[in-house]
């Protein structure tokens, strides 16, 4: 409680608050239900709802909640006959225009105003005159419109103005005539802009891909985690009749707060899809045939084998998806290792490891992310941060919005909705020697960050990069925007090159596996052509045995794997997933895969069966995790150095070397690649 | 009692806009003591206090306190900003004065601004004034301008004082304050939920007060003659004059200037008295805004705040709509509604909604599809837009629907059961 506490009477209960809070806020943290529709409390008041008007003694008339600021000796009255007039009344002017088509409503049976209007409605309407019918603009592929059922709350538009930081939505005409609307006709293309179907209290703003496929009331909301980004947001899978209809945010103040990315909400749309792998397949007499397991799992055995005793464990390579969960990536380790192979990699677009420092310690922001809203100064270098990390270019906003200097080095401008302190558009060969003048521009304060994005770590002379970066942070927090959901995660693992136990030789790395051909390659929910730097499908392609646990195919797979495994993507299985901010998040499979499709982790479980390894009897993830954690915390042994020697000079690169730094969006990875609602959001975007 | 000039100019003046016809009956005479420094802030204020001004926009707030709520030595800028979005239905008086006495006006901001430490001023001036009234304005501001009245470092005090015009683009709810500064700021007339109110964050987050312009016009006039003149033209809690602006059916519709307390006979007098030689049946005496009278109740009052208050009315804006024997209440009461069904800025519930609901329900009254007992609804709708709005707009609309009720009721019921559905009538449209 800060010092200007006041002491305050709600409906007899005496309360404490903070001098000027506002009083819902107050009856809200004592659990006295005061109605509401337009006050949120991640947006700014409005008070223009008029349903949480409350009896205030001494005023003159009924007070609104959302915007009455709490004083001492305050007395307030919730229920008296005065506040439920006043909120009955407001209920009935909501409704008058409103369609009552609940039936048919996407919204019913989670609806603030079906909620309420049972606490506050008329059996039977009073109004007889005709309602208002209010067209409906088309917002793109990702947000379905209803604007009749449209309450005018304005939640949707302080979400836009307050927290995206662009109007995507505002309100044209007056009097009952006003509309909510795009002021010209467009999609809405801000990446956070799916959360306007949350905060919508009734069905005018749905989620389109959704609409139509379920009723809230039949679902069941499983907890888990989005595997995208390095943010992690806790999200809920509602699922009916064992499939994930739809994702919505679940609230979780030191992640993602309310919010939610479009791309970890709509990349369900991917699960479903016609490449999905139900079935194991294995190539015979050049044409991929589906099996059993049992025939599959003996015939990827049988080509590990073959391949450990003509080549060595050397000869076998590994490539793990960064968003693959800590056990799947920690057994596969495991497994690996026990034939005798350490080229096992996450870092798949990652070119240059030639400087030691790419190899420390697991890479992560460096920093809470609710510690970012109180940076001083922040230099992003090479990343798109809006497209990487959606939720946490939200937090950078807030930093900025209160005052904090951001700064970003480049190869192109980038649109940030906040104020940018020095812009720094520099070819990328140049990066390297632009750092160390531009953060002394840009840092300043005393909580400085420096973060390293996506472009940085593509960058292929990264290893130069980052030895500039450690050096003109000077004090400032080094950090890492990570891609895919599990980078930490997978390096505590071991997913990288090198011996499990820290002796022995190196193993390759991702680089190195893109330029030599192995007689091996296991892929895990990896489609090189897609997933990895530019023409390394093409030495992976060339593997005499190719193995590949996946949960689709696609042309790349069904042309060169040799075995295709089913597994279930992470919304199917449970697993640990280590953010951004070294969170390790667990959680359980929300939905079974479809078909014969399993869990990797007890693929990789049955596959150690059939190459009699020991040590693999995990009755579940739990156990799979507490291994894990347990070789962590034993200090360190195994120095993963893959160090080449010094540093390539990016001033000897060919400019084709540069070509392929950009990655949209919306191709990050399978799932979100297969979700045709993202990727027609991104054909909108491109054409804009 | 005689008609006065405080904010108008006197009728026989030639051009009485021009700054030379200002300055020849006295005008800028007390700007110039503040330029040189004779006069200081603290003495203004403490004579508007004294003086017992009340704004005459509507609503009566003595304006000498209102002036006190600015915050004393803060930073700059802070803002007075003059109200000229004058809307009101039936009332003409600030159109009047931009175009016959605008220097008037200027000083008063002028004096005003000086007295509450504002260096910045806005005069917001209706949309619909472009005709006439905004020219005359614009060419006053550039006499002033040349004669050193306004700009920076003025006068031996080297004070400064800016006045910005700006013209809305006519929407009566840019007329309440809070809405008037959100459209000053560029966007829609929304009114602010108060508090805060305007002094403590206005125009752009800083202190402002708004002033109507009427009000702003009284302010050299009380600085030069002294508040007790000023008191003395008027009865208790009503000082100094009102131009009221008298409409409907009376035989010389217009405005005239009269010390508050005049009474309502003489006023009807002076406008001509009732058209046609018909009967006086009722009066809105401040604005559409304001309850009805009938007129047994309105012969015994004069027009000032108090006697107003005590008859059920308000004096308002002091426009006074004068209806004969032969209007028909439905028909006047839909108008208005439609109004502010119209006006309504859409922003909270109960306006939105309630207003277009009022209209229609009058409108069935009209054309023979209500019931007798759709008076109950009308009036349990009016009250339940009363008092649960963010700005006065939704009173302003119930308060029509309640009084015509209270006083007309039968007349509503007889207009109810005679009127007949008139075949394949459309509900006439809103516009």
């Amino acid at each position: 409680m800060p010092d200007e506490g006041v002491r305050l009477t709600v409906n007899g209960r005496e309360l404490e608050a903070a001098a000027g809070e506002m009083l819902i806020a107050v009856t809200d943290r004592a659990g006295i239900y005061v109605p509401r529709f337009c006050y949120h409390p991640k947006l700014s008041v409005a008070a223009n709802c008029r349903m949480c008007l409350v009896d205030v003694a001494g005023a003159p008339k009924p007070m609104p909640a959302c915007a009455l600021p709490v004083t001492e000796g305050l007395e307030v009255e919730t229920r008296s006959d005065r506040a439920i007039a006043a909120q009955r009344a407001t209920m009935e002017f909501l409704l008058i225009n409103h369609p009552l088509d609940c039936p048919v409503c996407d919204q019913g049976g989670e609806c603030e105003l079906q909620d309420l209007a049972m606490g506050f409605g008329r059996d039977i309407s009073r109004f007889t005159e005709g309602k208002r019918a209010v067209p409906d603009p088309d917002l793109g592929p990702l947000v379905s419109t209803d604007m009749t059922r449209c309450i005018h709350c304005t939640r949707c538009i302080r979400f836009g103005e307050e927290v995206a930081g662009v109007q995507e939505l505002g309100a044209t005409g007056r009097s009952e005539h006003m509309e909510i609307t795009t002021h010209v006709e467009r999609s809405l293309k801000h990446e956070l802009s799916g959360n306007v179907i949350d905060v919508c209290p009734v069905g005018a703003l749905n989620n389109k891909p959704y609409r139509f496929t379920a009723r809230a009331w039949e679902m069941s909301a499983h907890a888990t985690v989005a595997s995208h980004d390095c943010v992690g947001s806790a999200l809920y899978a509602h699922v009916l009749r064992g499939r994930v209809r739809r994702i919505v945010p679940r609230e979780n103040e030191a992640v993602n707060e309310t919010w939610i990315s479009d791309r970890d909400r709509f990349s369900c749309e991917g699960l479903y899809v016609e490449e999905r792998l139900h079935k194991p397949l294995v190539r015979r007499d050049g044409r991929l045939m589906e099996v059993g397991w049992e025939e599959a799992l003996a015939a990827a055995a049988a080509g590990l084998m073959r391949v450990a005793e003509e080549h060595g464990g050397e000869g076998l390579g590994t490539l793990v998806s960064p968003s693959a969960t800590a056990e799947e990536g920690y057994l596969l380790r495991k497994l690996m290792s026990a034939l005798g192979s350490a080229n096992i990699e996450y870092r798949l677009r990652q070119r240059d490891f030639r400087s030691a420092a790419t190899a420390a310690d697991a890479p992560w922001l460096g920093t809470r992310f609710c510690e970012v809203e109180s940076l001083d100064s922040l230099l992003l270098v090479g990343c798109d941060l809006r497209s990487e990390a959606p939720i946490l270019a939200h937090r950078v906003r807030k930093a900025a919005m209160a005052g904090a200097r951001v700064s970003y080095l480049d190869l192109a401008e980038r649109e940030y909705l906040h104020p940018i302190g020095t812009r720094s558009v520099q070819p990328p060969r140049d990066w390297a020697r632009a750092l160390g003048p531009l953060a002394g521009r840009a840092l300043k304060g005393r909580r400085r960050a420096l973060w390293l994005g996506g472009l940085a770590v593509r960058h292929p002379a990264y290893g130069e990069l980052l030895e500039a970066a450690a050096e003109a942070a000077a004090g400032a927090v080094l950090g890492h925007v990570t891609q895919g959901g599990n980078a930490a995660g997978l390096h505590l693992a071991g997913v990288i090159p090198g011996p499990a136990d820290g002796n022995g030789a190196a193993g390759l790395n991702a680089d190195r596996m893109s330029r030599v051909t192995l007689a091996g390659m296991v892929l895990m929910g990896v489609e090189p052509d897609l997933d990895c730097a530019a023409g390394a499908h093409e030495a992976i392609g060339g593997a005499g045995f190719l193995l590949a646990l996946n949960p689709w195919v696609s042309p790349w797979l069904l042309s060169h794997a040799d075995v295709l495994l089913p597994t279930a993507t992470s919304l199917e299985s449970s697993g640990t997933l280590v953010n951004g901010q070294m969170d390790w998040q667990s959680f359980a499979a929300a939905a079974p895969p479809p078909g014969m499709a399993r869990p990797a982790w007890k693929v990789l479980r049955a596959l150690a069966d059939r190459l009699s390894l020991e040590g693999f009897g995990y009755a579940d993830t739990d156990q799979v995790l507490a291994e894990l954690r347990q070789r962590i915390e034993r200090p360190a042994a195994a120095s993963a150095s893959t160090s080449h020697g010094a540093s390539i000079d990016s001033r000897s690169l060919d400019d084709e070397e540069f070509a392929t730094l950009e990655l949209p969006m919306y191709s990050v990875d399978g799932l979100v690649r297969r979700s045709a609602p993202l990727q027609q959001a991104a054909a909108v975007q491109r054409a804009a | 009692m005689d008609l006065v000039h405080v904010c108008m100019p006197p009728p026989d003046a030639e051009r009485p806009w021009r700054l030379e016809s200002y300055e020849g009956r006295g005008g800028y005479r007390v700007w110039r003591k503040v330029l040189a420094g004779e006069l200081d802030a603290g003495q203004i204020l403490e004579t508007v206090k004294a003086s017992g001004l009340r704004g005459r926009g509507g609503a009566g707030f003595p304006t000498g306190l209102k002036w006190s709520f600015m915050p004393g030595d803060c930073e700059q800028p802070t803002y007075l900003v003059c109200n000229s979005d004058e809307s009101e239905p039936g009332t003409c008086h600030d159109r009047d004065i931009l175009r016959y006495n605008p220097h008037v006006l200027i000083e008063g901001m002028a004096l005003a601004a000086y007295a509450m430490g504002a260096t910045v001023s806005y005069n917001y001036i209706r949309g619909e004034f472009l005709g006439e009234p905004v020219p005359r304005f614009l060419d006053a501001l550039d006499e002033a301008r040349a004669a050193g009245l306004i700009g920076r470092g003025l006068g031996a005090a080297g004070i400064d004082f800016e006045l910005h015009p700006f013209v809305g683009a006519g929407a009566y709810i840019c007329g309440e304050e809070t809405g008037l500064l959100e459209s000053l700021e560029g966007k829609p007339g929304k009114p602010r939920f108060k508090p805060p109110f305007p002094a403590q964050s206005g125009l752009y987050g800083r202190p402002t007060t708004v002033n109507n312009t009427q009000t702003l016009a009284c302010v050299p006039a009380i600085v030069e003659k002294g508040a007790e003149w000023f008191k003395s033209l008027g009865p208790p809690n009503s000082a100094g004059t009102m131009i009221y602006s008298v409409s409907g059916h009376v035989e010389r519709p217009g405005n005239y200037e009269a010390p508050l307390g005049v009474s309502f006979n003489e006023l009807l007098e002076h406008a001509g008295g009732v058209w046609k030689g018909r009967k006086l049946k009722a009066v809105i005496p401040g604005g559409s805004s304001v309850p009805v009278l009938p007129a047994a109740i309105i012969r015994e009052c004069t027009m000032d705040y108090d006697s107003l208050s005590e008859a059920g009315s308000a004096l308002g804006t002091g426009a006074m709509i004068v209806m004969d024997d032969r209007t028909c209440m439905v028909s006047v009461l839909r108008r208005i509604a439609r109004f502010y069904y119209a006006e309504s800025c859409g922003q909270c519930t109960p306006c939105r909604e309630g207003t277009g609901w009022l209209y229609r329900m009058l409108t069935r009254m009209l054309e023979g599809r209500a019931k007798v007992s759709d008076l109950d609804l009308l009036l349990s709708v009016a009250n339940n837009i009363e008092g649960h709005t963010i700005c006065a707009l939704g009173d302003a609309a119930a308060w029509p629907v309640q009084s015509f009720l209270k006083h007309f009721r039968g007349e509503f019921e007889e207009k109810i059961r005679s009127s007949r559905p008139l075949a394949r009538r459309k509900e006439a449209a809103y516009a």
